[in-house]
Formats: C-alpha cells, structure tokens, sequence
C-alpha cells in the first residue's frame, strides 16, 4: 500500500511534469493571476527572447496594485508612472492574448478577491502570482503562492515552473473561537507563535475544527496572511462549505462536470498517518482580539496587553529589533495598548477586503459615528464586494458614520496608490504588513480585524472589539 | 545572465533581522517597468533623509561600502513582499552575493534568477564575518566569494566553507537561462497537459 500523504503532498505529485530525479521538478501551473505591477518585465523579457506565451487560456490580467479609489479614476490617472504601468498590462495583455478586466468592469478588484469570486480558484489547482499573498487560495485546498517577475516570465513561456518541494507544517488549532474573535485574530496569533520566518521552507496545512468552523472569506484571511509566518503557502482542506461557495460561480466546472471534479476534490486531504515535518498545536479558546504593536507582523499581542519591553526580551536580536520598531512606532513600553491613539483606519486589502469583513465593520459602526480626530478608508476588494455592500446598504452606514466609501484596489495596503499615510500618522489596518513605511513613509501601522479597526475609529484608539459589540 | 565564478569586494555589514523587501526596495519605485536603475533606491529610507540627502550613519552611505559587492545580514533575510525590484536593485547598486542565517524563500529564489549567490551560514559564522566588514571601515580590503570552491575568504585570509544546491550552484556557474532549459522539456510539459486533461476535463472547459 503506498504511503499515507499530506494533502502538499498530493498537490505537489499531481503537479509534477518533469523530475530530474534529484528533486528538481518542473511544477504544471494551473492558473497565473497577473497584474500591473510584477509583469511589464516579464513580458518584455518574452519579446526581447523572441518567445510567445506556451498558453494564454489558463492566465487573466486584472489592474490592482496602482489603481486609484476615487470616482474619478476612470477619467484620468494623475500619476504618470502608475498611468504608464495600467497602460501596459493592457497592451500587454492584448498584444500576447491574456484575458483582461478593466477598470471599469465590476469583475475588477484586487488579484486574490477576483479569482475565487469568479470561481477561477479551485480545489487541486496550482495557483501563481507575483504577489506574495498568492497564499489566500489556499483556503481552496489549491496550491498557491507568490513568485518574483522571472519566475512570472517562466509561467508565462512555458506554463511550468523549476522548483523543489517544500517541507509539510501542520498548525491544528483545536476547539472554538469566543465571540468576538476572528479568522484575522487567529492567524495573528499563530504568526505570533510561529514567528515571521517560523514557516520558511514550508507549506502550512491548517486543520482543526475552528477551521472547518470558519466562513471561506474567514480561511482566505487565515491562509492569505500564511506567508507573514514565511511559509510559501497555506492549505485547508476543501470541504462542502468549499463546493457550495463555488457552485455557479462563473468559471466553476459545470453539470456532470461539477459531479466529476467534486468527487475529486474530496480526495484532497491528508491522509491518516501521513508524516509532517513540524508541528504546532493551539486552543482556539484561548484566543483573544490581537493587534500588532511593532513593525513585524510577529510583534504581535492580544488587545489587553501593554506595548512590550525590550529590555524584558531574552534574544539579543529581537532586542535590538523591538527597540528600532518601538522608536518607529513612536510607543514607550508599558503603555496599555488601549490606550494607543490612532489618526487614520483603514479597511480593505485581499486579507480583509470581502463582503464578510464590511459587514462586520458596518455592524460595529451602524448608527454610530467615527471620532472626530480620524479619518477613515474603506475600499472594498472588487466591484462585486461593492456592489453587494451597496446592496445591503453597507455604504450608508459608512458614510453616515464619516468613513470615505471608496472604489477596489489594493489602496493602502501598500500606497501605491495616492492613499498613503503621511510621516508620523498612524492607521489601524485590516492589511496584512506593518513593515516601516508600508502604508506611506513614516507611518504608522497596527494590523487588526474588521471589527477591531472599527471599534477603533469609534474611539479613536485602539480598542477591544468585545467593548463595543 | 552573468555567470557567477570568483566574486571579490567590499562586504557590507547590515547586522538587521527581519530585513523586509519593502525596506530593500519601497513602493514607490515598484512603478518602474525596467529591471535595472533601481541601485539609488536600495534601502531608501534607510539611506536618505526626507529632502533627500545622505543620513551619513548608514553603512551604504560610508567609504569602503560604497562599493560594496557582498552584503552581510541579519536573518530571514528578504521576507515579505515578492517584489524582484529587491534583488534588481541590490544587483543595480553592485551586490552579486547576500550572506545571512536565513533567508525568506521567494527573496532568495528571486535572487538567483538575478545572478545574486545567496549564502546561508550559521549565526555564530555569519557574526564572525560581520565583524570582519566592520573593520572594513579603518582597514580596507576585500573578500573573496569563489562558487567553484564553495568558501569565503576574509581580507586577512580566513576561510569560512559554505553549502549550497548542486543545481542552483551549476546554473549560476554557468549563467544558464532558466527558461531555456525548461523548454528543452516541451514534449513532457504537452504530455502532462494531455494526461490532465483526460483525467480532469474541467481544467480545459
């Protein structure tokens, strides 16, 4: 009988076109996401070689990074440099044949909102982008992680990648979340207790029933955020909550082919006895709202906690790195986190940038307003995340509360857009990075959940979500 | 690519964990749609003022780093964003070869695409050779990093060994175009497609 496997395992065997037999694999790629920023040069490079895509049906093109939120973006980009990228992902794309969603389709949103709302991300797939936080599909059971523009170049001309296979991590979180705690909070804490580079070399499989428990946007937050940990990808096994989120999307598998891919797809999971190299284990129900206080998404801590000392810290590395992101941070250790002022919040991103995550943020703020000191930003993921919000009437509660209700993009997550922070501000952010400068030169940024960052634009600082329910 | 044989020159001690690739290379200069020019924009914040000028602290700011080839840091080096405006920009301002404990897996694939040898070495090797690029600042001299022999010689001729991937070292030795190779393999990439599409017809409706 063969061998017990990790579903890794399995993704990995059933994707692999070609084996030196000293573990150098060319890798099949199912589907490659693109968009305006990681690809100009990998498609020059294709030109300058003289090369043509191997194939153009398994890739589409969608504009994020650099789009502007406000109305008027499909009148003008003012930035010329930003202006020059969205031109070229269209002509790049219809010189080599790559389906493209522009600007002005509702389909547009942020890379890794797109694909599953249009249910191009699947179970068993092997999914690529050049953005690290291709690690969001995973919550499909599907194979997915960032790649640098080579990398995207070498998809592109031959549909493949050379790669070796990462090591098996399995984080089992047992039991259930207390009210209030979210998919955001959870993966916090566990990159919390990994550490930013605990994953490094592996692939994270998730298990435990607080994730069969979790909504998909829920798992997609978890595993978009995997790559914060240093694990290339994240993966939970799909399940019927997985077939029903994905039945009628449009790029799903249809009539007796729906029948024949879910009959595969629920062979995708561990199985019993198959051997992971590192293990972690966590209690769900000792998971509390978390936020992070320093500039790596591992300073983190719950919400009821006191900015860290430094000097209390026993590694002399994480010593002299919590005193420069504390200085950064402008926090004097001791203070309560609570008590942390906040000027700017912002929703959105492809870690908290779906339907499920403004209804969490409209829920807290309904009937309420923002406090005077803060402004706040809520881009939703794509035009369909806004549609839908709109729909519920989500806008005007976020308007009437003093929150700008803006178009999809990645926005401030990164600022490559014109929505930065400006030196010294600090944002409660629902993104995924507070790395020094990461929303804007000199800013400030506190990683939290939907709810979290709107409890704390009600008071105007950082504040328990539970306080405010 | 540039093949990468015996690399000698200035080490630059950057002894920092957590070196991110938005500190390497920020946002802004991701609008760039070429792979080269981004050597003035490595470690930006890091490295300038906001007016621009030089924060005179900053190892790359001072004489010999300057010229420095080899770059010498903390680990888990490269994590974050999968940006190859990263290692473009370390190999734009003249680094061919990173030494850290650790490094982030997308950074440091990225990285040997770009011709740049990534060594990993243990924490207690990797502080010996930060002090000796320290003293690179009053004594001057140079490093030797030769991929054949696999080692590293300090300026006063101490020679660390390293390890690398027989096929990683092979491709950059050679300077081997990774895309060439694979389509050597065309025949088995149609084959794979051929056998998924009978098994899993919906992946080709």
């Amino acid at each position: 009988m063969a061998a017990p496997r990790t579903l890794y395992d399995k993704l990995w065997d059933s994707h692999v076109a070609h084996s030196d037999g000293a573990g150098n694999c060319l890798v099949y790629i199912d589907l490659h996401l693109t968009h305006e920023v990681t690809t100009p040069q990998a498609f020059e490079g294709l030109r300058a070689a003289g090369r043509k895509m191997h194939r153009t049906d398994k890739t589409i093109a969608v504009p994020d990074h650099n789009v502007p939120t406000t109305p008027d973006r499909l009148e003008t980009i003012k930035d010329p440099e930003s202006r020059l990228q969205l031109e070229m992902l269209e002509s790049n794309a219809r010189d080599f044949g790559v389906p493209y969603i522009p600007m002005s389709d509702i389909r547009q949103g942020i890379v890794h909102i797109i694909g599953p709302e249009l249910g191009m991300t699947q179970p068993g797939k092997t999914i690529v982008c050049g953005d690290s936080h291709t690690a969001t599909h995973g919550a499909f059971g599907a194979l997915a992680f960032g790649i640098g523009t080579s990398d995207v170049e070498h998809v592109l001309a031959t549909q493949t990648l050379q790669m070796q296979k990462s090591k098996n991590l399995r984080v089992q979180v047992d039991g259930a979340l207390p009210t209030g705690v979210t998919g955001k909070d959870l993966i916090l804490a566990i990159i919390g207790r990994l550490g930013t580079a605990g994953g490094t070399g592996h692939v994270v499989e998730y298990v435990g029933q607080v994730f069969r428990d979790l909504s998909m946007e829920a798992r997609m937050t978890v595993c978009n955020m995997t790559i914060e940990a240093g694990a290339r990808a994240g993966l939970m096994a799909p399940d019927d909550k997985t077939f029903a989120y994905m039945m009628g999307k449009p790029h799903a598998p249809k009539a007796a082919q729906w029948e024949q891919a879910v009959a595969y797809w629920k062979t995708l999971k561990s199985d019993d006895g198959a051997k992971f190299d590192k293990e972690i284990r966590m209690n769900a129900a000792d998971i509390v709202p978390h936020v992070t206080w320093g500039t790596s998404p591992e300073d983190v801590l719950p919400i009821t906690a006191k900015v860290p000392n430094p000097d209390d810290m026993s590694d002399a590395n994480k010593r002299v790195s919590a005193k420069r992101s504390l200085e950064y941070m402008g926090l004097i250790p001791g203070t309560p986190l609570e008590q942390v002022k906040v000027d700017k919040v912002f929703v959105g991103s492809c870690t908290n940038g779906r339907i499920e995550d403004l209804r969490a943020v409209a829920a807290i703020l309904k009937g309420k307003k923002i406090a005077s000191h803060v402004g706040m930003l809520v881009v939703p993921g794509s035009g369909l995340v806004k549609h839908q919000a709109e729909e519920e009437g989500l806008d005007k509660i976020f308007v009437a509360a003093g929150a700008e209700w803006r178009e999809p993009g990645c926005s401030m997550c990164l600022g490559m857009n014109p929505d930065i922070l400006q030196p010294g501000e600090r944002c409660a952010s629902t993104s995924n990075r507070n790395f020094e400068g990461r929303q804007g030169r000199g800013g400030r940024t506190h990683l939290l959940s939907p709810g979290m960052a709107a409890a704390a634009a009600i008071t105007g600082h950082l504040t328990d979500v539970r306080k405010v329910m | 690519m540039e093949k990468f044989t015996v690399l000698k020159g200035v080490a630059a001690p950057l002894p920092l964990v957590n070196v991110d690739t938005d500190m390497i290379m920020p946002k802004q200069f991701l609008k760039t749609i070429k792979r080269t020019g981004l050597g003035k924009a490595v470690m930006f914040d890091m490295r300038y003022e906001d007016n621009g000028a030089e924060k005179p602290g900053f190892v790359l700011n001072q004489e010999p780093f300057r010229n420095a080839k080899i770059l010498i840091a903390g680990a888990n080096f490269g994590c974050g964003s999968s940006r190859e405006h990263a290692p473009w920009g370390l190999l734009d301002f003249g680094f061919r070869c990173v030494i850290a404990p650790s490094f982030a897996d997308i950074f440091y694939n990225n990285c040997f695409k770009n011709g740049i040898l990534c060594i990993t070495l243990p924490q207690a090797e990797v502080d010996k050779l930060l002090a000796k690029a320290q003293e690179g600042n009053t004594k001057g001299g140079e490093f030797a990093v030769d991929l054949s022999a696999k080692t590293i010689t300090t300026p006063d001729g101490v020679v660390t060994k390293f390890d690398i991937d027989d096929t990683r070292r092979h491709n950059l030795l050679n300077g081997l175009d990774d895309i060439g190779l694979t389509l050597q393999q065309l025949d088995k990439i149609k084959a794979f497609e051929a056998k998924q599409k009978a098994e899993q017809p919906w992946l080709y409706a």
